[in-house]
Order: structure tokens, then sequence, then C-alpha cells
């Protein structure tokens, strides 16, 4: 098994998953440079947060269209496991790969911050070791994150379950006063038709060790391990 | 048959969809009523202003566009105008 980091010049998380992916998470985890492609058959590519190109035009517009999400794009046809975080969310967006923009905070300042997230569907390669409504403490850091789509889109997104988390209250409620962007519905984190592209603006690689504040996000990673694990 | 190329200038401007959320608008609005100058609206947009190679102006329209779909603009947020000049 073999996870890749996909670093961009402005990535500034990559480590941090690299590290938690490789230390906490038992995985071979290479950090590979965008501009040196993705070479071997990897199981998982998880594309960071930062501000790749300075957030320039529209934050992940620039880096969605660099050669290397090419072979993202492939990769994940071929039914590899895409997990963008962040700045990486917004860039599969940007590259279309998951419906919708991650657009402007309603209140347009950076948010960076611990929030609850609800676990939406546990049908999905990063959310299996979750229970379904369960309610995970994790971090926020952006000024770009206000999910928007197409009602049509949004209403396929509920049919199919592939809303993977919403904004909630530590307890677990959904509603405006647990929703610190604006996003529509709530919704921040979405998968792709096949279930294999992740997008989420919340941070797990923050979230994976009790001494950081919570571990509650380890189980998106150690999930993408179990699914890897269970196809080998 | 001679192709011969004009250089066109070409003016861009992106701007968020009708009855999409502006922050940032809603926060300079706000900044213009506390100077003395209320506003029944206020919206904002982004304009690029390129040079290049075209055949016709035509063309060069359907290069602008074809830039806007593929990378200035976000179809699921925003609208964009498209100004050619010789």
């Amino acid at each position: 098994m073999r996870f890749a980091v996909v670093q961009f010049g402005g990535s500034n998380c990559d480590r941090d998953a690299v590290s938690v992916l490789s230390t906490l998470c038992g995985v071979d985890t290479d950090l590979v440079w965008y501009k040196d492609r993705l070479r071997k058959p990897y199981d998982a590519v998880i594309i960071p947060g930062g501000f790749s190109y300075g957030d320039y035009l529209r934050a992940g517009a620039i880096a969605a269209r660099t050669a290397i999400m090419e072979d993202v794009a492939s990769m994940a046809a071929r039914g590899g496991l895409v997990l963008g975080i962040c700045n990486g969310a917004q860039i599969l967006a940007e590259a279309g790969m998951v419906p919708g923009t991650f657009t402007m905070n309603a209140y347009p300042k950076f948010i960076c911050r611990k929030v609850h997230i609800r676990v939406e569907t546990t049908q999905s390669p990063f959310t299996s070791l979750y229970r379904k409504g369960e309610a995970i403490a994790i971090p926020i850091a952006h000024q770009e994150g206000r999910y928007v789509a197409p009602l049509a889109d949004v209403q396929k997104l509920e049919r199919d379950s592939r809303i993977a988390f919403r904004f909630c209250s530590p307890e677990g409620d959904v509603g405006q006063g647990w929703n610190p962007n604006g996003s529509l519905g709530s919704i921040t984190g979405v998968l792709n038709e096949a279930g294999n592209v992740l997008a989420m603006m919340p941070h797990p690689e923050r979230a994976s060790e009790e001494i950081l504040g919570s571990d509650q996000g380890k189980r998106i990673f150690m999930s993408m391990v179990r699914h890897v694990e269970a196809g080998a | 048959m001679r192709c011969f190329l004009m250089i066109y200038l070409v003016k861009i401007t992106i701007s968020l969809k009708e009855g999409m959320l502006d922050p940032e608008a809603a926060a300079i609005r706000q900044a213009l009523a506390n100077l003395g100058y209320p506003t029944l609206d206020l919206k904002t947009a982004r304009q690029f202003t390129v040079r290049f190679d075209a055949a016709n102006g035509e063309e060069a329209r359907e290069q602008a566009a074809a830039m806007c779909d593929r990378l200035l603009a976000n179809p699921i947020i925003h609208r964009y105008e498209i100004e050619v000049r010789e």
C-alpha cells in the first residue's frame, strides 16, 4: 500500500499529512512535488491544504489546471482514492472532480478554529469507521470555504448520499448557528459520483492526535487504509 | 491562403451571477454608509485586459470566451462580459 501527498508551491499542510499517514497510520507515503507528476501506482492521493499559487484568481483555480491533476484524475478514474483537504478541496472542485465550489466565507474573514462536523454517510471509503450521525471535533482554517452548488446538484448529492460532512453543534445538530462560513446546507464535505473522491474543508490531519486537541479526524485516513486493504 | 493576424485588445469583466452572495460587496457598502454614502446597491467585478493575435474580432471574442470557460471564471458562480477592440 502506498499513498502520495501532492505538494504545490504554497502547500503548507503537506508534511502534516505525510506525518499522520506514515507515523500514525503506518502507510508508506511519498511527498510528491507537483512537477514530478504521479509516477508510481498509488492507492490513494491526498491534495493537502495551503495556498497554492497564493490563492491567485480563486483558491485552487490555478493548481487545478496543472498537469499533475490530470494524473490525479486518471488515477481516480481507475478507482484510486483521492482526498482533498481545505485548499485541496478547493482544487478538486475547481478541477470539476466534485460538484460545486468553495468560495468566500459569508463573513469574509479567515476563520481558524475548532468546529464540529456530522458524518452524513458511512458508505464511503473515507468514513466507514465512523457512526452515521456522529459529530466529530476538527479544525477549519480558511477564507474561501463556503460551499455553493446549483440546487439540482445538491439534491442529487442528497439522493445519492454523497454529502460526507455538515457543520454541526457538538451534539450533532445542524443549523445556521453552527455553520461558520455560510455553506449551502452546512455542507463541508462532498463525494464524487463513484464515491472515491472526497473534498472537505476541515483538516483531519490536524485532528489525528489527542495532543493537538482531537484525534477524531484520524479515522478518515484509517477508513482509507481499510478500504485499500479490503481491495488488495 | 494567407491569414492576416491582427492584435486585439480584449477586456474581460467577471462578476458574480445575479442572486449570489457577495460578502465583500456587503462589507464595502457598509463602509461607504459609515462615511455618509448610503447606497441602494453595490456590486463588485474583476476586470482582465488581455492582448493577443486573432484573425478577426469574432475569433478574438471566441478565444476570450474560451479563456473564461477554462480558467478565468467559475461557471457555478460567475458570469462574464467580453469587449473586443482592435
